[in-house]
This record gives C-alpha cells, structure tokens and sequence, in this order.
C-alpha cells in the first residue's frame, strides 16, 4: 500500500517537473519576458514542492502509525475491563489481538481479544484512509501553492539550490547520527559492565575465559566470588593477541605493498601497470571467509609439518599462520594507495632531482618517497585498522585460547574473534558475559581512535609539503 | 669576444617525439662563458633542445634522438656515457620553481650529497654557504636555513634552485624560461644573477622576452617549428638579422 502510494507521488512529481518547464517555456515565448531562472529550475521546484512534503509526512504516518494503534487498542481494553493488567499482559494481549487480525492466531479465544481483533480491524481502516486523503490534500496545497509562485516567477533557481543543499546536509546528519549513536551504545552496555567488572581488572587483567563466568544477580556477588570472576574477564591477552597478529600481517603487507607500488608507480611501463593493478586488486576483492579456510588448511599444516622436520613443536592454528594470510590480504590496500600517492608527486620534482644528477632510486628514495610520505603513512593505517578488525581468518586459523605469547607458533586469539564468540548462540543481555562485548567493542575503539591520532600528528608534523 | 671557445657543439641534431619531429636538424655551437639565449614561437624546439645536453629527454618514454652533441669535444649522445656523471656537469633550472619539499639547506646540500662531494660536515655546510651566496639568496635565508624551501617566495624559490643547480659545481647551467612565472623585480633579480654566473659558468637560457634576451645574452638563436633559423650575437639578431623571419619575429610580426 505504501509502496503504491510513493509511486503514485513520484509519478505526479514527474509530470509536475514536465508541466512546470513546459509551462514556463510557454509563458517565456507568449511575453518574450527572460525568466529568473531556467525552465529546468521551475520543473524541479514544482516537482520538489510537490513531492518533499508528501513523502515526509508520508514516513512520519509510517513511522509512528503502530505505536498510536497500539496505544488506542490498549486504552480501549483497560477502560472497557475492570481487571488490572500489567504492561507485559497487555503487551501479550496486543500481540494475541494483532495475531488473530493476521490469521496466525493459536490458542483459546477470549471475548476481549477478539472485540480488539475487530477495534483493530477498523482502527487500520480509519488510519488508512485518512492517510490517503491527508496525503492528497497536501500533494494539492502544496502544488498549487508552488505553482502559483511559478507563474508570479519567483525565484526558483536559489530555491531549487537551498533545497539541495538541505538534501545534502539531511544525509550527512545521518551518517553522523549514526556514528554518535553507536558510540553511545557502546557506552552504555559497557558501563553496565564496568558496575559489575573493576574496569581496571578488565584493563589490566591477564586471563580471559568469559565461559566459566555464570553470574546471575550481579548485585549479590561476594569479594570471593568477585575475585574469581574478575580473572574471567582480563582482556591483556586479548589485545596483545590483536597487537600481535596484526604486527606479523605488517610486517607482510608493508615491505610487499610498498614495494609493489613503488615499482608499478616509478618503474612499471604503461601496459604492465593497467593489467597488473587490477589483478592485485583482485586480493582485496576476495571473501575474507576463504582467506580464512586457506590458512587453516594449507597455510597452518605446511607450517605444522615444516616445523616438525626441525622437531619444532607447531599447533595448528597459529598466529603465523593468521598473520600471514592477514598480511597478504592487505597488500592492495599499501600497494594501491601508495601507488596512487606516488604517482601524484609532481613530475617537476623528479626532474629536479635528475637535473642534479641523481639516479632513478636516489630519486625515488630521497626526493619521491618523503613527498608521498603523508599518503604512505595513511594507507599503512588502513592496513593496520584493517588487520586489527579483521575477523574471520582468525577464528579459522589462530585458535580460540586467550593466551598471553609472542610465540607466533602457538595458537592464539584477538579481541574480534572472542566478540564473535561471546555473541554466538542464545544470549541474556544482562549477564556480564554478554556485556564484555561490548566493553572491548569500545576499548578496541578508543584503541584505534588513539591509533589513528597519532598518527595523524605524525604525518602533519613529518609531511613534506610540495606546492 | 674574448672567451670564443666552442663548449657545445651539436651537428645534424634530430628529435622525435613518436612520430612528431620536435628538431629537425639543428647545427649550433654554443661558447664557453657566455650567456646564450634561445627565442622562438611556443612548440619551436628550444625547450627540447637544451633537454638534450642534459639528455634530460631520455626520462620520456617516446622520444627519439638522432644527431651528435658535443661538449668539449666529447660525444654525449650515445648509451656509453654516464648520464649521472653528465647532469653533475651540467646543471637545470626549470620553468616553475620546484624545490624539493625539504629544508633550505637541503634543497642545496642534496646534490653534493648524492655525489659525495663533501666529505664532512664542515665542508658540506660551506659548499651551501657558497652555492647560496652565488645564487644571491644567503642574505635572505642564512637565519632560516631550516625551514622547508617551498615557505619561499617565487623568486626566492628560483634562486634556490639556482643555488641548487650549481651546488655540484657544474660547467654549463641551462636555464629553461627561469622567469615566465616571476614577478618584475624577481626576474630583475635573476638575470642580475645571470650577469655574475657567467663569469664561471656557460649558460643557455631558453626565454620568451625578446627584452630579457637583449639584456642577458650575448648570443641569440632563433627557432622555428623545429628548425635553427638563425644564430648570431645578439647585437647583430637584435639590429641587423640576415634572415626575414628573425626580423619579423623580434619586431613582433609573429609568434
């Protein structure tokens, strides 16, 4: 029914856009008057005018309709019945009423619900129909009122231009919206945590095996109690696991990735660089999920059975192993941008440096490199935020145990992987085992945020600046 | 003349660029210590000639160079020769100021350094002091030597690529339009400098001022669509060309 109806806006905006340029071509050739703006302007302000405010009002009606049926169908059932209900009855009531209206209702009939069967029946029957005939009033004041405007030639252009700009700034707010709202989400789960968990102990803390943590009213807890727990929830582990795993993808991706794009960008000829850039690409292009399965089962065992011929003892799933395929799997994003970064040093300063007599690496090292040093720097962040969230290699191919090594043969885990634990399977949102999730979410984030602050300091402080 | 020792002799000079012909048999000398200047319409080669003593072309891909070039008697267009050795030999100084983006001292100090033309400290600070001082520009930025080149102003940046240019000691400075994006007194500045290099180096400035070619040169050639029209002192260009289309082309009849 929605659906029909933003069509059927859309449509009439459509022609209205039509109508409005003809009519302004035509009042434009009777008066051989120059109007303020060009045709084009006057259809999108007829059109804009016609549209915006119906399919707002229309998201609104959307939006907000459940919750005030909801609200009459409830009134109705306490006011009609001596009986006192609590708000989970009456929530099971609304959830039986609106069963029965849909056909899917099993159970014993009572005469209440099916009386708010029917109350719903025709309270949607209502909303409705003063939906449609709200919304085509509004289609018709608001395109006269545009078109009388139109035809006084007012001026349509600036219009047009302040509500694209609206538009603009409307879809930025959201995504920043969204970014605030997520933080606070964040925030809150985790200071639920933080009540239950000294926040120092999960700071600070060395051992993590939230699975042995089975807390059922967090305000009875006893010192002793405590103590134990508190040793279920230290994330060390954790983010030296991260810190590690990600240091070994570095140390893949980095030299390989630069390297790669040092030659495509100085050295590679034209045809080279256009099928070769692609194919790199492709790396970054394929799911995470079949990294995943090729490190467990060919990267892990061949170092397995490496390792066994020099009687080193080598699990199976190890951080070599995850931090390798990681690595690889970063390559494009070093050697892509700093390929890109390169190539936009001007070419005059590779000129400069020739006419001195500098060779092509001297070049490239001393004069290239430091004035694309802003750009390197930024697309190793990337790589680096992108190895620590990355997820799926790790379940696969570093193992589960929270262990506290820098042996990279040993299995071991980072803090993405026990989030994904955590949130497998059936969840109560009030045991603290849950709300750690949310607490090393928010860590792992102020962890990059502070990541990423330094090293933007770094840059502005190191950059080289031409031009 | 009192210095008419040939530097550069280039004969039956060549260049493709794909299949454009950018020179078309060029035959010119150029003497030592001297200032000489190349005129001519946008596109008429002057540009990709003065790239050749460098051989400053070979960075392009498509380019093509037929011909021999001589400096001291010596043939440099061939693979035998070292480029890098050549270019510490002959310095450039480009249209648009392009410093490095690294400090003052740097900019200077680069050059010597790749050539281990220092072999200390000292020494590499007074191989910039000098360059500086002989660029004219050690007054202005000998309290800021630290601070990155491109903080300069046009001319200030020019005079550092200057400075650059003749850090390493070179014989011949090619200068390729070093004041088309100068202001006046920048520019003033610069061939006031001109005046004074040519005292120990030979310079080929490419210019498309007709005035500036007057006043810093001693001998002029004039280029055509890839063609050497004329070449001559400059006092005889500029008064009493043998040629129709010099005459034309200085009193602003073309180009």
């Amino acid at each position: 029914m929605n659906l029909a109806i933003l069509l059927l806006i859309v449509l009439f905006s459509t022609s209205c856009f039509f109508f409005g340029r003809k009519k302004i071509i035509n009042i434009t050739a009777a008066n051989k008057i120059r109007m303020n703006a060009l045709p084009d302007y006057y259809g999108y302000y007829l059109a804009l005018w016609c549209a915006i405010p119906a399919v707002l009002i229309l998201a609104f009606w959307t939006v907000f309709e459940p919750t005030i049926i909801k609200a009459f169908i409830i009134n109705n059932i306490t006011s009609s019945n001596l009986k006192e209900f609590n708000s989970d009855e009456l929530n099971l009531i609304y959830q039986q009423i609106k069963a029965l209206y849909l056909g899917n209702f099993t159970g014993t009939l009572s005469e209440e619900i099916r009386r708010g069967a029917e109350n719903y029946k025709s309270f949607l029957s209502i909303a409705e129909g003063s939906k449609i005939v709200i919304l085509i009033s509004i289609v018709i004041v608001t395109t006269l009122y545009s078109y009388k405007k139109l035809i006084n030639n007012n001026k349509a252009r600036e219009d047009v231009e302040k509500i694209f700009k609206a538009v603009l700034f409307t879809c930025s707010l959201v995504a920043i919206l969204t970014t605030i709202g997520i933080i606070f989400s964040l925030l809150f789960e985790s200071i639920k945590f933080f009540t239950t968990i000294n926040i120092f102990d999960f700071l600070f803390g060395t051992s993590w095996s939230p699975q042995r943590a089975f807390v059922r009213d967090a305000s009875t807890i006893t010192p002793e109690e405590y103590n134990e727990l508190k040793d279920a929830f230290g994330s060390v582990p954790l983010f030296a696991g991260t810190a590690f795993i990600a240091f070994i993808a570095m140390i893949v991706a980095v030299p390989i990735g630069l390297f790669s794009g040092i030659y495509l960008a100085e050295y590679a000829s034209k045809k080279v660089r256009k099928y070769s850039k692609p194919i790199i690409e492709i790396l970054a292009g394929i799911p995470t999920v079949v990294y995943g399965f090729f490190a467990a089962l060919t990267v892990g065992p061949f170092f397995r059975e490496f390792g066994e011929r020099f009687g080193l003892e080598v699990s199976s799933e190890s951080a070599l192993a995850a931090g390798l395929v990681m690595g690889v799997m970063i390559i494009p994003y070093v050697s892509s941008l700093s390929d890109d970064v390169i190539n936009a040093v001007p070419q005059s300063l590779r000129d400069g440096s020739y006419a001195v007599g500098a060779t092509k690496s001297e070049t490239i090292k001393k004069v290239v490199i430091p004035a694309a040093l802003p750009g390197i720097v930024g697309s190793v962040l990337l790589a680096v935020s992108r190895a620590i969230g990355e997820t799926m290699i790790v379940v696969m191919a570093a193992g589960l145990a929270a262990r506290l090594t820098i042996n990279p043969l040993e299995s071991t885990t980072t803090i993405t992987t026990q989030i994904v634990m955590i949130l497998i399977g059936d969840q109560e949102f009030d045991s603290p085992k849950t709300q750690s999730a949310f607490a090393l979410g928010l860590t792992l984030f102020f962890a990059t945020l502070i990541l990423n602050y330094i090293a933007l300091r770094f840059v502005k402080k190191y950059r080289e600046k031409y031009e | 003349m009192t210095n008419n020792k040939v530097k550069i002799k280039t004969e039956k000079l060549n260049v493709f660029y794909g299949q454009k012909q950018a020179l078309k048999n060029v035959n010119l000398e150029i003497y030592n210590r001297e200032v000489t200047a190349l005129i001519g319409p946008s596109g008429c080669g002057k540009s990709t000639y003065i790239r050749c003593i460098n051989r400053m072309n070979d960075v392009i891909e498509t380019c093509k160079i037929s011909g021999s070039i001589k400096i001291d008697g010596q043939e440099i267009n061939n693979k035998q020769i070292d480029v890098v050795r050549l270019r510490e030999r002959i310095g450039m100084v480009f249209q648009k100021p392009n410093p490095f983006p690294k400090s003052i001292y740097d900019n200077v100090a680069y050059g010597p350094q790749i050539h281990g033309l220092a072999d200390h400290k000292d020494k590499l600070d007074q191989i910039v002091q000098t360059s500086l001082k002989k660029s004219a520009l050690w007054e202005e930025v000998k309290d800021r030597l630290d601070e990155p080149g491109t903080s300069l102003s046009g001319g200030q940046q020019q005079r550092l690529c200057i400075a650059r240019a003749i850090s390493v000691n070179p014989e011949v400075i090619l200068m390729d339009e070093p004041c088309s994006a100068l202001d006046p007194i920048a520019t003033a500045k610069i061939e006031e400098l001109m005046e004074e290099l040519k005292k120990t180096f030979t310079i080929v400035i490419v210019t498309h001022s007709m005035a500036q070619a007057v006043r810093v040169s001693q001998r002029t050639g004039f280029f055509h669509l890839g063609n050497l029209i004329e070449v001559d002192t400059t006092d005889k260009m500029f008064k009493n060309p043998n040629n129709k289309m010099t005459q034309d082309y200085i009193t602003g009849r073309f180009g």
